[in-house]
């Protein structure tokens, strides 16, 4: 009995400790890709090369979600606001909702999917042929020369890609509130600008998804980089990227959105 | 030099996504509406304020002409001191009245400012001395209730 216990409580304190120290090494990997970052910024080709295949390859994904998740909120708020005889705050309740949580979280969820999952495997691969030890054994950084490019080019991205999500949202909004249901379009637009605030509003959101760019991107490169040399090591990397990511952006969100509309 | 594809792909999509912030900022947003930059201040005491919160608009005949900066209660005349900043082109007459209206029957409230014909102007940081408070739903109800239940009794004697 006493000994169960005692076992019960180390795993868990074992448990603990390797969290915290798996976050610690996340956190130095991280200090690590900052410290390359001038080397990084200088040979800018690198990270728009991998703009390219992160960014401007998701940009698909992330408009159609973006469509559609605006469609929805058009269609189940008109079904709410319409009560209240307040169909006109159709525009509003879209935009707002796009602007300041739907358009930064689900980019950054879509994007831990489909990007993050990519640069994981990528790197992790490497890792397991090997080709990260050749670069340092020919004294090339892999950090800057690797990790850096595809860590910025996350950063890069995900705020432009969740402007286009909010656009396409609002866009899609306007397609089913004033074109099939009949808002007048006059107060559609007009309400949705008297409460949408520059700073408040749509500032913030991009402070959100530059953020979330820098988590799932740490976390995608760290995941790739810390890969078990081993098929079963990259796939569970990729897997964790994808776990993880999800996880941190919901939780980063919750922070910072209780800290921006406290008031 | 000859520019590569992928220049011009991460080119167009970053004008997009730029594109696309300018157009959350001015479509969606109002980005002219809402600054008040080099605005001045007045203040205002109000019984009650009814619903109204930071940041709602201040009206003069119906258009926007600031918002309202801050409201603390004074503690010691239990008043509502509401701090409200003007764009710098309005003037407002010195017995300028303002009042806490709403927008609709179930709109969001504002401040609204009716000038006088005082010559002289508020200046930044002068106090709006007249002013009349928010009309509180509950209290009309009940005043309505006993001036009606006053008339019946007055009547049946």
């Amino acid at each position: 009995m006493q000994r169960l216990v005692i076992d019960v409580l180390g795993d868990l304190g074992a448990g603990a400790t390797d969290g915290l120290a798996r976050l610690g090494r996340a956190f130095l990997f991280f200090l690590r890709v900052l410290a390359a970052s001038f080397v990084v910024l200088r040979r800018f080709r690198l990270v728009t090369a991998e703009m390219a295949s992160s960014g401007v390859r998701s940009v698909l994904i992330i408009c159609v979600s973006g469509l559609f998740v605006g469609m929805v909120l058009a269609v189940q708020g008109y079904e709410v606001l319409q009560r209240f005889g307040a169909s006109e705050s159709l525009g509003v309740l879209v935009a707002l909702s796009l602007v300041r949580e739907l358009g930064p979280v689900v980019t950054a969820l879509l994007f831990a999917g489909r990007a993050g999952s990519a640069i994981a495997a990528e790197i992790g691969l490497m890792r397991a042929t090997d080709q990260i030890s050749a670069m340092e054994m020919m004294a090339v950084d892999p950090v800057s020369r690797v990790v850096g490019p595809r860590f910025f080019g996350a950063v890069f991205s995900m705020p432009l890609l969740a402007a286009m999500f909010s656009v396409m949202g609002v866009f899609g909004a306007w397609l089913i509130g004033v074109r099939l249901i009949g808002i007048d379009t006059g107060a559609f637009w007009s309400q949705m600008q008297a409460t949408v605030d520059i700073r408040h509003d749509v500032l913030n959101g991009v402070f959100k998804s530059v953020v979330f760019g820098v988590a799932t991107g740490l976390i995608a490169v760290f995941e790739g980089f810390h890969a078990a040399p081993t098929a079963r090591g990259v796939s569970s990397a990729t897997t964790r990227t994808v776990v993880i990511s999800s996880m941190a952006v919901l939780f980063l969100d919750f922070v910072m959105t209780a800290w921006m509309f406290r008031g | 030099m000859q520019r590569s594809t992928t220049d011009v792909v991460v080119g167009i999509f970053v004008a997009i996504g730029l594109l696309a912030v300018v157009f959350l900022a001015l479509k969606v947003g109002n980005l002219a509406g809402f600054d008040v930059e080099g605005g001045y201040r007045l203040e205002a005491r109000f019984d009650n304020i009814g619903g109204l919160k930071a940041r709602a608009p201040v009206k003069s005949a119906g258009v926007v002409v600031g918002r309202v900066e801050s409201i603390v209660l004074d503690r010691e005349t239990y008043e509502a001191k509401v701090i409200v900043e003007i764009f710098p082109e309005h003037r407002f007459t010195k017995d300028t009245i303002a009042s806490i209206l709403t927008s609709g029957l179930l709109g969001e409230q504002y401040v609204s400012l009716e000038a006088g014909g005082d010559s002289a102007y508020l200046a930044a940081g002068d106090r709006i001395s007249k002013t009349q408070s928010a009309m509180i739903l509950e209290k009309l109800i009940g005043q309505f209730l006993f001036s009606k239940a006053s008339e019946t009794t007055g009547g049946s004697k």
